[in-house]
């Protein structure tokens, strides 16, 4: 463990908001302009001479930038300390490893919580509609305020997954190399249903006030908690929650009420409840959306593979997880499929996993393996 | 499907004599990928495997090769045309549910395809379903009929009268057996259907302005062989008159 914490301390840290310039700036989708534009990040490593290890790495739809280091809002570990660290995957030592907040967010970047200049209040429901491309678009002005003109690496899961499939189509000629775990190339109407669903919920909370409970000293954490409850089945398989609880009760006996009886209730209920403190429910409300309008070949005419048609030098890795059911390998395939028809150098691999879709979180050997032999080609090719 | 055993290395060095460096190879079935690591070394191809076993594809994963997990009986449709300069089938055709549809796929997807086969007019198999009237079960095919892989057996003339069906040109073809060196043979020569245990082809489409193989294809390239082994001889090139 000491050798493991030493290890960790040589790694040079950074972060902080970054502010853009005035005049510039983010044009978004909606024709809309957020400005100044703020962008909540950390680094982990440091940028080498020729610019060239620079990774960024993409989060979840409840992520943030705290990939690799402990999360002042929770205490605990980033969310993908398993896969950067010294020695692991992806190595400060190694790589400049640079993760931001998405826009919109709860953590920093400008989002609904942020306040409104011109009103001095949060914009809640006034803040404009996001995308995943204005996500990009906002990490490329970013990354680019940093020195990086291309990246060695882009990667992500679920939510940061399409927004790597994003950067492919937007900025291919700044990729080297690009990884899109346990994602989709489109919100399916299974996705959507379950995105609205845990938005009714936040807005049938009284305490949400159309929004602006920030403004009343409330917050909606009821509708919120129940958001997540919902969000948080579909990202555990069946297997792995009968395994986890089956039918075990929470103390002897039934209490013949609607208490956690069930251990599994106990557990969805702490997930909901812990979620609340960490998360902002408008926040929830503008990514969900943003998800829900992806949908990359309709950027396209139609055409997956035509998003990727300038991407044919950039080294792909698409990895699924079998027993996801959010994000299905189907959804992978289909952009593996799009990827070969565009000619572009990609690697699928489905890894086998009765963990679900959040199963890029969490313990899978081969998931780390497929990771490591993609990261050290790549690197290898880079000359790192 | 059966790990690739150092039995297979004839079916290597063939290959590797054939593909010229730098090209743009595809392995259909590449299991661990030794073939195509092989290639990246020593040709410095560029190559990309296709593989259904999880096993296979962490293998080429941790290779640092490009590999996509797939099937080759659906998944090669998605590939476009003229993407590869060799799509390469290393014995696992006859384990296709869709031979026929694979090797024009192949052909569609790459300008040249190199393909062996296991004969199953070679002398042994013949012998052995006569003497014994079961599935022959030899060296090459060692597996029992109810667990082996190989659904879609042919004879050398089965594959050569496919490939004219499919409008294919054999550029080259030699025999292959454990330990031996390559031996080029006219795949249409009688003797050949007894005598070949396995061929190795490389194919092209004829109405394609594909250019002709090089008069050298199993012979000039020096390549790692066994000790005492030499290069094989060239091969007789068929003659027919373009359709």
């Amino acid at each position: 463990m000491d050798g493991q914490a030493d290890a960790k301390a040589e790694v040079e840290i950074g972060g902080g908001v970054w502010k853009s310039p005035a005049g510039k700036p983010l044009r978004l989708d909606s024709g809309a302009r957020l400005e100044p534009l703020e962008v909540a990040y950390k680094t982990y490593g440091r940028l080498n001479e020729s610019r060239t290890n620079a990774v960024l790495v993409c989060h979840a739809l409840t992520g943030d930038q705290h990939a690799a280091s402990v999360n002042p809002a929770t205490g605990r570990p980033g969310w993908w300390d398993r896969v950067i660290g010294p020695g692991k995957p992806l190595d400060p030592t190694r790589h400049f490893i640079i993760a931001t907040n998405v826009i919109g967010g709860c953590m920093g970047s400008t989002g609904p919580s942020t306040v409104n200049p011109k009103t001095a209040e949060p914009f809640a429901l006034t803040f404009p509609m996001i995308t995943i491309a204005d996500m990009v678009r906002a990490q490329a002005m970013f990354v680019s305020s940093l020195g990086v003109d291309t990246l060695f690496a882009v990667v992500g899961g679920s939510m940061g997954g399409m927004q790597v499939l994003q950067w492919a189509a937007d900025y291919p000629e700044r990729l080297f190399s690009a990884v899109c775990i346990a994602a989709a190339p489109r919100h399916s109407a299974q996705n959507i249903a379950f995105h609205e669903v845990g938005r009714q919920a936040i807005m049938a909370d009284p305490d949400w006030r159309g929004g602006a409970y920030e403004a009343a000293g409330v917050r909606p954490e009821k509708g919120l908690a129940v958001a997540r409850m919902a969000a948080h089945i579909t990202y555990l398989s069946e297997t792995a929650l009968q395994r986890k609880f089956g039918r075990e009760l929470q103390r002897d006996g039934l209490s013949w009420g609607f208490d956690a009886d069930f251990q599994v209730e106990s557990y969805l209920r702490h997930q909901g409840t812990s979620f609340v403190d960490r998360f902002d429910a408008n926040s929830y409300l503008y990514i969900t959306r943003a998800l829900d309008y992806f949908d990359l070949a309709a950027q396209h005419g139609g055409v997956l593979a035509n998003a990727f048609m300038k991407a044919r030098g950039v080294r792909f890795c698409v990895l699924s997880f079998s027993s996801d059911w959010l994000y299905p390998t189907a959804e992978s395939r289909d952009i593996v499929r799009a990827l070969n028809a565009a000619g572009c150098r990609a690697s699928f691999a489905e890894i086998e996993s009765d963990k679900g879709h959040d199963a890029f979180f969490l313990d899978e050997p081969h998931f780390d393996q497929a990771l490591r032999g993609f990261f050290a080609s790549a690197a290898h090719a880079r000359g790192l | 499907m059966a790990p690739r055993t150092p039995d297979a290395r004839e079916d290597f060095r063939e290959i590797l004599r054939l593909v010229r460096p730098g090209a743009r190879v595809l392995d259909v079935g590449c299991e661990d990928g030794a073939l195509l690591d092989l290639l990246t070394k020593q040709k410095r191809i560029d190559g990309q495997g296709l593989e259904i076993s999880p096993a296979g594809v962490a293998a080429c994963l941790a290779k640092g090769l490009a590999v996509v997990q797939g099937d080759g009986d659906r998944d090669l449709d998605h590939f476009p045309s003229r993407a590869f300069d060799y799509a390469i089938l290393s014995k696992t055709l006859q384990q296709m549910r869709e031979p026929r549809h694979v090797l024009s796929e192949l052909l569609r997807i790459a300008e040249q395809a190199i393909v062996s086969v296991p004969n199953f007019g070679h002398w042994r198999m013949r012998l052995s379903l006569m003497a014994r009237g079961r599935m022959p079960e030899t060296r090459s095919l060692p597996d029992p009929w109810w667990s082996t892989a190989n659904i879609h057996f042919c004879t050398l003339r089965d594959f050569t009268d496919l490939c004219r069906e499919l409008d294919l040109r054999v550029d080259a073809c030699a025999a292959l057996a454990e330990g031996k060196p390559a031996r080029a043979i006219n795949p249409d020569g009688m003797f050949e259907n007894w005598r070949a245990e396995t061929a190795i082809f490389l194919l092209s489409r004829r109405s394609d302005d594909v250019a002709p193989a090089p008069q050298d294809l199993f012979g000039a390239v020096q390549l790692p062989t066994p000790e005492g082994a030499t290069p094989a001889p060239r091969p007789r090139r068929r003659k027919r008159a373009k359709a």
